[in-house]
Protein backbone atom coordinates (compact mmCIF):
# COMPACT_ATOMS: atom_id res chain seq x y z
CA UNK A 1 0.00 0.00 0.00
CA UNK A 2 2.73 2.20 0.71
CA UNK A 3 4.66 1.59 -2.05
CA UNK A 4 1.94 2.47 -4.56
CA UNK A 5 1.24 6.00 -2.88
CA UNK A 6 5.05 6.12 -3.22
CA UNK A 7 5.20 5.30 -6.91
CA UNK A 8 1.98 6.98 -7.01
CA UNK A 9 3.29 10.38 -6.40
CA UNK A 10 6.72 10.20 -7.37
CA UNK A 11 6.29 8.51 -11.03
CA UNK A 12 7.14 11.54 -12.94
CA UNK A 13 10.15 11.78 -10.56
CA UNK A 14 11.27 8.06 -11.93
CA UNK A 15 10.25 8.56 -15.20
CA UNK A 16 12.32 11.51 -15.05
CA UNK A 17 15.50 9.47 -14.40
CA UNK A 18 14.41 6.62 -16.55
CA UNK A 19 14.68 9.03 -19.40
CA UNK A 20 17.50 10.62 -18.87
CA UNK A 21 19.29 7.45 -18.14
CA UNK A 22 18.28 6.27 -21.13
CA UNK A 23 18.84 9.57 -23.18
CA UNK A 24 22.59 9.25 -21.86
CA UNK A 25 22.92 5.82 -23.35
CA UNK A 26 21.74 6.61 -26.53
CA UNK A 27 23.50 9.75 -26.87
CA UNK A 28 26.61 7.96 -25.98
CA UNK A 29 26.04 5.14 -28.53
CA UNK A 30 25.24 7.89 -31.26
CA UNK A 31 28.62 9.72 -31.04
CA UNK A 32 29.07 11.28 -27.34
CA UNK A 33 32.13 10.91 -25.68
CA UNK A 34 32.17 8.05 -23.72
CA UNK A 35 30.03 7.47 -20.25
CA UNK A 36 29.06 11.05 -21.23
CA UNK A 37 26.06 11.29 -22.73
CA UNK A 38 25.02 13.76 -20.37
CA UNK A 39 27.78 15.94 -18.04
CA UNK A 40 26.42 19.67 -17.43
CA UNK A 41 29.95 20.83 -16.15
CA UNK A 42 31.73 18.77 -19.00
CA UNK A 43 29.00 20.12 -21.84
CA UNK A 44 29.64 23.96 -20.06
CA UNK A 45 33.22 23.31 -20.69
CA UNK A 46 32.85 22.39 -24.47
CA UNK A 47 30.80 25.14 -24.82
CA UNK A 48 33.16 27.79 -22.81
CA UNK A 49 35.27 26.38 -25.44
CA UNK A 50 33.40 26.69 -29.03
CA UNK A 51 33.16 30.89 -27.64
CA UNK A 52 36.99 30.60 -27.07
CA UNK A 53 36.68 31.75 -23.07
CA UNK A 54 38.98 28.69 -23.27
CA UNK A 55 41.50 27.44 -25.90
CA UNK A 56 43.23 24.21 -24.50
CA UNK A 57 40.61 22.24 -24.19
CA UNK A 58 37.30 20.59 -25.71
CA UNK A 59 35.57 23.37 -27.39
CA UNK A 60 32.19 22.35 -29.03
CA UNK A 61 28.96 24.01 -28.49
CA UNK A 62 26.92 21.08 -26.65
CA UNK A 63 23.00 21.66 -28.46
CA UNK A 64 21.79 19.21 -25.32
CA UNK A 65 22.43 22.28 -22.77
CA UNK A 66 20.63 24.75 -24.97
CA UNK A 67 18.32 22.09 -25.07
CA UNK A 68 17.18 21.76 -21.47
CA UNK A 69 17.34 25.18 -20.91
CA UNK A 70 14.84 26.32 -23.63
CA UNK A 71 12.64 22.79 -22.93
CA UNK A 72 12.84 23.95 -19.03
CA UNK A 73 11.26 27.22 -20.61
CA UNK A 74 9.04 26.40 -22.82
CA UNK A 75 7.36 23.52 -20.34
CA UNK A 76 7.66 26.49 -17.33
CA UNK A 77 5.46 29.03 -19.85
CA UNK A 78 2.82 25.70 -20.61
CA UNK A 79 2.61 25.16 -17.03
CA UNK A 80 2.27 29.14 -15.41
CA UNK A 81 5.17 28.71 -13.53
CA UNK A 82 8.14 30.53 -15.47
CA UNK A 83 8.80 33.82 -12.76
CA UNK A 84 11.28 36.15 -13.49
CA UNK A 85 13.52 36.33 -10.05
CA UNK A 86 17.10 37.29 -8.95
CA UNK A 87 19.00 38.83 -6.49
CA UNK A 88 19.39 36.39 -3.79
CA UNK A 89 23.14 37.29 -3.32
CA UNK A 90 23.99 36.97 -6.99
CA UNK A 91 27.70 37.57 -6.77
CA UNK A 92 28.12 34.73 -3.90
CA UNK A 93 26.58 32.11 -6.53
CA UNK A 94 28.78 33.62 -9.60
CA UNK A 95 31.51 32.28 -7.10
CA UNK A 96 30.10 28.94 -5.94
CA UNK A 97 29.23 28.17 -9.65
CA UNK A 98 33.07 28.73 -10.10
CA UNK A 99 33.92 26.76 -7.45
CA UNK A 100 31.15 24.12 -8.23
CA UNK A 101 33.08 23.75 -11.62
CA UNK A 102 36.10 23.44 -10.94
CA UNK A 103 35.34 20.26 -8.55
CA UNK A 104 33.41 19.22 -11.16
CA UNK A 105 36.19 18.89 -13.50
CA UNK A 106 38.70 17.76 -11.37
CA UNK A 107 36.78 15.10 -10.94
CA UNK A 108 35.52 14.80 -14.03
CA UNK A 109 31.97 15.05 -14.15
CA UNK A 110 28.76 16.63 -12.77
CA UNK A 111 27.02 14.90 -10.44
CA UNK A 112 24.87 13.50 -13.31
CA UNK A 113 27.64 12.28 -15.09
CA UNK A 114 28.49 11.03 -11.61
CA UNK A 115 26.11 8.60 -11.73
CA UNK A 116 25.98 7.82 -15.72
CA UNK A 117 29.71 6.63 -14.54
CA UNK A 118 28.54 4.35 -11.61
CA UNK A 119 26.14 2.90 -14.19
CA UNK A 120 28.88 2.22 -16.68
CA UNK A 121 31.49 0.22 -14.27
CA UNK A 122 33.09 2.86 -13.46
CA UNK A 123 34.23 2.41 -9.41
CA UNK A 124 35.98 5.87 -9.35
CA UNK A 125 32.91 7.13 -9.90
CA UNK A 126 31.58 5.51 -6.58
CA UNK A 127 34.38 7.17 -4.22
CA UNK A 128 33.38 10.45 -6.19
CA UNK A 129 29.80 9.87 -4.82
CA UNK A 130 30.62 9.48 -1.11
CA UNK A 131 32.53 12.82 -1.20
CA UNK A 132 29.59 14.24 -3.44
CA UNK A 133 27.57 12.91 0.03
CA UNK A 134 29.74 13.77 2.52
CA UNK A 135 29.74 17.50 0.98
CA UNK A 136 25.95 17.45 1.01
CA UNK A 137 25.96 16.08 4.45
CA UNK A 138 28.70 19.42 5.47
CA UNK A 139 25.97 21.41 3.73
CA UNK A 140 22.84 20.51 5.43
CA UNK A 141 24.42 21.29 8.96
CA UNK A 142 24.59 24.69 7.79
CA UNK A 143 20.83 24.75 6.07
CA UNK A 144 20.21 23.45 9.80
CA UNK A 145 21.56 26.13 11.28
CA UNK A 146 19.87 28.81 9.30
CA UNK A 147 21.85 28.88 6.06
CA UNK A 148 20.06 31.11 3.41
CA UNK A 149 21.79 33.43 0.35
CA UNK A 150 18.77 35.80 1.35
CA UNK A 151 15.64 36.04 -0.51
CA UNK A 152 15.07 36.63 -4.40
CA UNK A 153 12.94 39.49 -5.90
CA UNK A 154 10.52 39.50 -8.40
CA UNK A 155 12.44 40.73 -11.67
CA UNK A 156 10.61 41.79 -14.89
CA UNK A 157 9.99 39.15 -17.52
CA UNK A 158 13.20 40.57 -19.84
CA UNK A 159 15.24 40.05 -16.96
CA UNK A 160 13.74 36.61 -16.65
CA UNK A 161 14.02 35.56 -20.67
CA UNK A 162 17.56 37.12 -20.97
CA UNK A 163 19.44 33.84 -20.45
CA UNK A 164 17.40 31.31 -21.89
CA UNK A 165 17.31 33.91 -25.07
CA UNK A 166 20.81 34.69 -25.12
CA UNK A 167 21.94 31.22 -24.96
CA UNK A 168 19.42 30.01 -27.55
CA UNK A 169 20.57 33.12 -29.93
CA UNK A 170 24.56 31.96 -29.53
CA UNK A 171 23.02 28.33 -30.85
CA UNK A 172 21.53 29.47 -33.63
CA UNK A 173 25.11 31.48 -34.69
CA UNK A 174 26.64 28.24 -33.93
CA UNK A 175 24.79 26.32 -36.31
CA UNK A 176 24.55 28.79 -38.79
CA UNK A 177 28.01 30.34 -39.17
CA UNK A 178 31.40 29.07 -38.56
CA UNK A 179 31.97 31.66 -35.81
CA UNK A 180 32.62 29.22 -32.98
CA UNK A 181 35.36 26.69 -32.59
CA UNK A 182 34.94 23.14 -32.55
CA UNK A 183 37.23 20.61 -31.73
CA UNK A 184 38.67 18.45 -34.48
CA UNK A 185 39.86 15.78 -31.76
CA UNK A 186 39.21 14.57 -28.66
CA UNK A 187 36.47 14.74 -26.46
CA UNK A 188 35.17 18.04 -27.89
CA UNK A 189 34.95 16.81 -31.60
CA UNK A 190 32.67 13.45 -30.17
CA UNK A 191 29.40 14.39 -30.64
CA UNK A 192 25.96 12.87 -31.41
CA UNK A 193 24.02 14.72 -34.63
CA UNK A 194 22.58 17.69 -33.65
CA UNK A 195 19.00 17.87 -34.09
CA UNK A 196 19.07 14.40 -31.77
CA UNK A 197 20.82 16.06 -29.46
CA UNK A 198 18.94 18.86 -29.27
CA UNK A 199 15.64 16.98 -28.86
CA UNK A 200 17.11 14.92 -26.08
CA UNK A 201 18.10 17.85 -24.21
CA UNK A 202 14.40 19.53 -25.14
CA UNK A 203 12.93 16.53 -23.67
CA UNK A 204 15.00 16.21 -20.67
CA UNK A 205 14.80 19.98 -19.63
CA UNK A 206 11.05 19.87 -20.13
CA UNK A 207 10.70 16.74 -17.85
CA UNK A 208 13.17 18.03 -15.18
CA UNK A 209 11.24 21.06 -14.86
CA UNK A 210 7.79 19.11 -13.77
CA UNK A 211 9.31 16.62 -11.74
CA UNK A 212 12.02 19.23 -10.36
CA UNK A 213 14.76 16.79 -10.60
CA UNK A 214 17.93 17.38 -8.62
CA UNK A 215 21.29 15.10 -7.82
CA UNK A 216 21.91 17.25 -5.12
CA UNK A 217 18.14 17.48 -3.57
CA UNK A 218 17.87 13.46 -3.56
CA UNK A 219 20.24 13.00 -0.74
CA UNK A 220 19.47 16.54 0.69
CA UNK A 221 15.77 15.42 1.32
CA UNK A 222 16.23 12.10 2.15
CA UNK A 223 18.69 13.42 5.08
CA UNK A 224 16.44 15.85 6.00
CA UNK A 225 12.88 15.25 5.53
CA UNK A 226 12.99 11.55 4.81
CA UNK A 227 11.62 12.57 1.85
CA UNK A 228 12.41 10.23 -1.03
CA UNK A 229 10.87 10.69 -4.33
CA UNK A 230 13.93 12.40 -5.53
CA UNK A 231 16.64 9.96 -4.58
CA UNK A 232 14.82 7.60 -6.46
CA UNK A 233 15.53 9.35 -9.52
CA UNK A 234 18.45 9.24 -8.64
CA UNK A 235 18.51 5.23 -8.55
CA UNK A 236 16.10 5.34 -12.13
CA UNK A 237 18.68 6.76 -13.85
CA UNK A 238 21.32 4.06 -12.40
CA UNK A 239 19.16 1.65 -13.55
CA UNK A 240 18.50 2.87 -16.62
CA UNK A 241 22.25 3.34 -17.91
CA UNK A 242 22.90 -0.33 -16.70
CA UNK A 243 20.48 -1.45 -18.45
CA UNK A 244 20.68 0.73 -21.49
CA UNK A 245 24.67 -0.64 -21.56
CA UNK A 246 23.74 -4.23 -21.20
CA UNK A 247 21.20 -4.25 -24.17
CA UNK A 248 23.64 -2.16 -26.72
CA UNK A 249 25.91 -5.05 -25.30
CA UNK A 250 28.39 -2.42 -23.94
CA UNK A 251 29.48 -5.19 -21.46
CA UNK A 252 29.54 -3.71 -17.43
CA UNK A 253 33.71 -3.49 -16.80
CA UNK A 254 33.27 -3.04 -12.69
CA UNK A 255 36.79 -1.48 -12.29
CA UNK A 256 38.67 1.47 -11.65
CA UNK A 257 41.05 0.74 -14.59
CA UNK A 258 40.79 2.16 -18.05
CA UNK A 259 37.55 4.30 -17.48
CA UNK A 260 36.61 6.20 -20.28
CA UNK A 261 37.57 9.83 -19.79
CA UNK A 262 38.32 8.90 -16.13
CA UNK A 263 41.54 8.91 -13.27
CA UNK A 264 41.56 6.67 -10.48
CA UNK A 265 43.08 8.88 -7.67
CA UNK A 266 41.16 8.42 -4.39
CA UNK A 267 41.81 11.33 -2.70
CA UNK A 268 40.86 14.22 -5.07
CA UNK A 269 38.07 12.02 -6.36
CA UNK A 270 36.31 12.54 -3.08
CA UNK A 271 37.87 15.52 -1.70
CA UNK A 272 36.76 17.08 -5.74
CA UNK A 273 33.12 15.93 -5.24
CA UNK A 274 32.77 16.91 -1.87
CA UNK A 275 33.52 20.74 -3.13
CA UNK A 276 30.61 19.73 -5.15
CA UNK A 277 28.18 18.65 -2.98
CA UNK A 278 28.80 21.14 -0.49
CA UNK A 279 27.97 23.53 -3.11
CA UNK A 280 25.32 22.41 -4.75
CA UNK A 281 23.41 22.55 -1.31
CA UNK A 282 24.50 26.39 -0.83
CA UNK A 283 23.13 26.52 -4.05
CA UNK A 284 20.14 24.86 -3.82
CA UNK A 285 20.62 22.51 -6.35
CA UNK A 286 22.80 20.40 -8.94
CA UNK A 287 23.88 22.30 -11.93
CA UNK A 288 21.29 20.55 -13.78
CA UNK A 289 18.89 21.74 -11.22
CA UNK A 290 20.43 25.26 -12.12
CA UNK A 291 20.21 25.24 -16.05
CA UNK A 292 16.53 24.74 -15.77
CA UNK A 293 15.57 26.76 -12.52
CA UNK A 294 17.41 29.67 -15.39
CA UNK A 295 15.45 28.60 -18.43
CA UNK A 296 12.50 29.20 -15.84
CA UNK A 297 13.13 32.99 -15.48
CA UNK A 298 15.38 32.60 -12.11
CA UNK A 299 18.39 34.95 -12.83
CA UNK A 300 20.29 33.64 -9.59
CA UNK A 301 20.98 30.16 -11.22
CA UNK A 302 21.66 31.97 -14.40
CA UNK A 303 24.55 33.97 -13.04
CA UNK A 304 25.49 30.27 -11.44
CA UNK A 305 25.63 28.47 -14.85
CA UNK A 306 27.64 31.32 -16.14
CA UNK A 307 29.58 31.10 -12.84
CA UNK A 308 30.64 27.32 -14.08
CA UNK A 309 30.95 28.57 -17.62
CA UNK A 310 33.77 30.98 -15.97
CA UNK A 311 34.87 27.92 -13.81
CA UNK A 312 34.83 25.66 -16.59
CA UNK A 313 37.13 28.29 -18.87
CA UNK A 314 39.55 28.65 -15.67
CA UNK A 315 39.76 24.96 -15.70
CA UNK A 316 41.75 24.78 -18.84
CA UNK A 317 42.98 28.57 -19.14
CA UNK A 318 44.80 27.40 -15.83
CA UNK A 319 45.49 23.56 -16.48
CA UNK A 320 43.28 22.77 -13.20
CA UNK A 321 41.36 20.13 -15.15
CA UNK A 322 42.20 16.76 -14.47
CA UNK A 323 43.15 14.34 -17.26
CA UNK A 324 42.62 10.44 -17.30
CA UNK A 325 46.49 10.80 -15.92
CA UNK A 326 44.77 12.35 -13.01
CA UNK A 327 44.48 15.64 -11.12
CA UNK A 328 47.11 18.48 -11.74
CA UNK A 329 49.27 20.35 -8.96
CA UNK A 330 47.43 23.41 -9.38
CA UNK A 331 43.71 21.38 -10.00
CA UNK A 332 44.29 19.98 -6.41
CA UNK A 333 45.03 23.89 -5.07
CA UNK A 334 41.95 25.13 -6.74
CA UNK A 335 39.78 22.10 -5.31
CA UNK A 336 41.64 23.31 -1.33
CA UNK A 337 40.59 27.06 -2.70
CA UNK A 338 37.00 26.16 -3.42
CA UNK A 339 36.51 24.28 0.08
CA UNK A 340 37.96 27.29 1.88
CA UNK A 341 35.32 29.47 0.17
CA UNK A 342 32.46 27.41 0.27
CA UNK A 343 33.24 26.99 4.55
CA UNK A 344 33.38 31.04 4.73
CA UNK A 345 30.55 31.77 2.44
CA UNK A 346 28.54 28.89 5.01
CA UNK A 347 30.12 30.69 8.00
CA UNK A 348 29.05 33.98 7.48
CA UNK A 349 25.65 33.03 5.47
CA UNK A 350 24.65 30.85 8.75
CA UNK A 351 21.47 33.62 9.93
CA UNK A 352 20.70 34.20 6.34
CA UNK A 353 17.67 36.49 6.79
CA UNK B 1 2.81 33.96 10.17
CA UNK B 2 6.17 32.83 8.23
CA UNK B 3 7.18 34.64 5.25
CA UNK B 4 9.39 32.02 2.85
CA UNK B 5 8.77 34.05 -0.52
CA UNK B 6 11.74 34.50 -2.73
CA UNK B 7 13.67 31.72 -0.87
CA UNK B 8 15.46 29.03 -2.62
CA UNK B 9 14.51 25.24 -1.77
CA UNK B 10 14.68 23.72 0.64
CA UNK B 11 14.51 27.14 3.16
CA UNK B 12 10.39 27.11 3.16
CA UNK B 13 10.55 23.69 4.37
CA UNK B 14 13.51 24.25 7.24
CA UNK B 15 11.70 27.25 8.06
CA UNK B 16 8.60 25.61 8.64
CA UNK B 17 9.90 22.46 10.39
CA UNK B 18 11.69 25.26 12.83
CA UNK B 19 8.56 26.69 13.62
CA UNK B 20 6.73 24.01 13.95
CA UNK B 21 9.31 22.24 16.41
CA UNK B 22 9.62 25.29 18.55
CA UNK B 23 6.09 26.21 19.22
CA UNK B 24 3.91 23.61 18.07
CA UNK B 25 1.11 25.92 17.06
CA UNK B 26 -2.27 24.85 16.41
CA UNK B 27 -2.01 27.24 13.32
CA UNK B 28 0.65 28.31 11.17
CA UNK B 29 0.34 30.51 7.87
CA UNK B 30 3.37 30.25 5.89
CA UNK B 31 4.06 32.35 2.05
CA UNK B 32 5.63 30.86 -0.69
CA UNK B 33 6.17 32.35 -3.85
CA UNK B 34 6.91 29.16 -6.04
CA UNK B 35 4.51 25.87 -6.43
CA UNK B 36 7.80 24.07 -5.61
CA UNK B 37 7.93 25.21 -2.39
CA UNK B 38 3.97 24.88 -2.05
CA UNK B 39 4.56 20.99 -2.46
CA UNK B 40 7.19 20.88 -0.52
CA UNK B 41 5.71 22.58 2.42
CA UNK B 42 2.41 20.79 1.93
CA UNK B 43 3.80 17.40 1.68
CA UNK B 44 5.77 18.35 4.95
CA UNK B 45 3.29 19.62 7.04
CA UNK B 46 0.77 16.72 6.08
CA UNK B 47 3.42 14.48 7.59
CA UNK B 48 4.14 16.51 10.77
CA UNK B 49 0.04 16.11 11.61
CA UNK B 50 -1.02 19.43 9.89
CA UNK B 51 -4.08 19.86 7.80
CA UNK B 52 -2.95 22.34 5.10
CA UNK B 53 -5.33 25.02 3.33
CA UNK B 54 -4.11 26.47 0.29
CA UNK B 55 -4.74 30.41 -1.61
CA UNK B 56 -3.61 31.11 -4.66
CA UNK B 57 -2.60 34.54 -4.14
CA UNK B 58 -1.68 37.10 -7.42
CA UNK B 59 1.80 36.70 -8.90
CA UNK B 60 1.74 32.92 -8.54
CA UNK B 61 2.54 33.50 -5.07
CA UNK B 62 0.05 30.84 -2.38
CA UNK B 63 -0.81 31.39 1.23
CA UNK B 64 -0.50 27.73 3.51
CA UNK B 65 -2.83 27.30 6.17
CA UNK B 66 -1.65 25.27 8.72
CA UNK B 67 -3.25 23.41 10.90
CA UNK B 68 -3.12 20.81 13.73
CA UNK B 69 -4.98 17.43 13.31
CA UNK B 70 -7.28 16.32 16.37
Amino acid sequence: MKKDNFLRSNWLLILCGLVIGAAAVVLGYHGNPGNMGFCVACFLRDIAGSLRLQTTGPQYFRPEIVGIVVGACIMAFAGKEFKAKGGSSPVTRFFLGVFVAIGALVFLGCPLRMIIRIGSGDLNAVIGLVGFIVGILVGVVFLKKGFSLKRAYKQSVTEGLAFPAAFLVLFILSVATGLFSQSESGPGSMAAAIPLALVVGLIVGALAQRSRLCMAGGIRDAVMFKSFGLIAAFGAILVAVLAGNLLLGNGLHFSFDNQPIAHKDFLWNFLSMLLVGWGCILLGGCPLRQLVLAGEGNGDSAITVIGMLAGAALSHGFNLASSVKGPTHYGKIAVIAGLVVVAFVSFTNRKGD
Amino acid sequence: MLDARGLACPIPVIRTQQAIQEASPESLEVLVDNRPAKENVTRFATRAGYSVSVTALEDGEFALLLTKNG
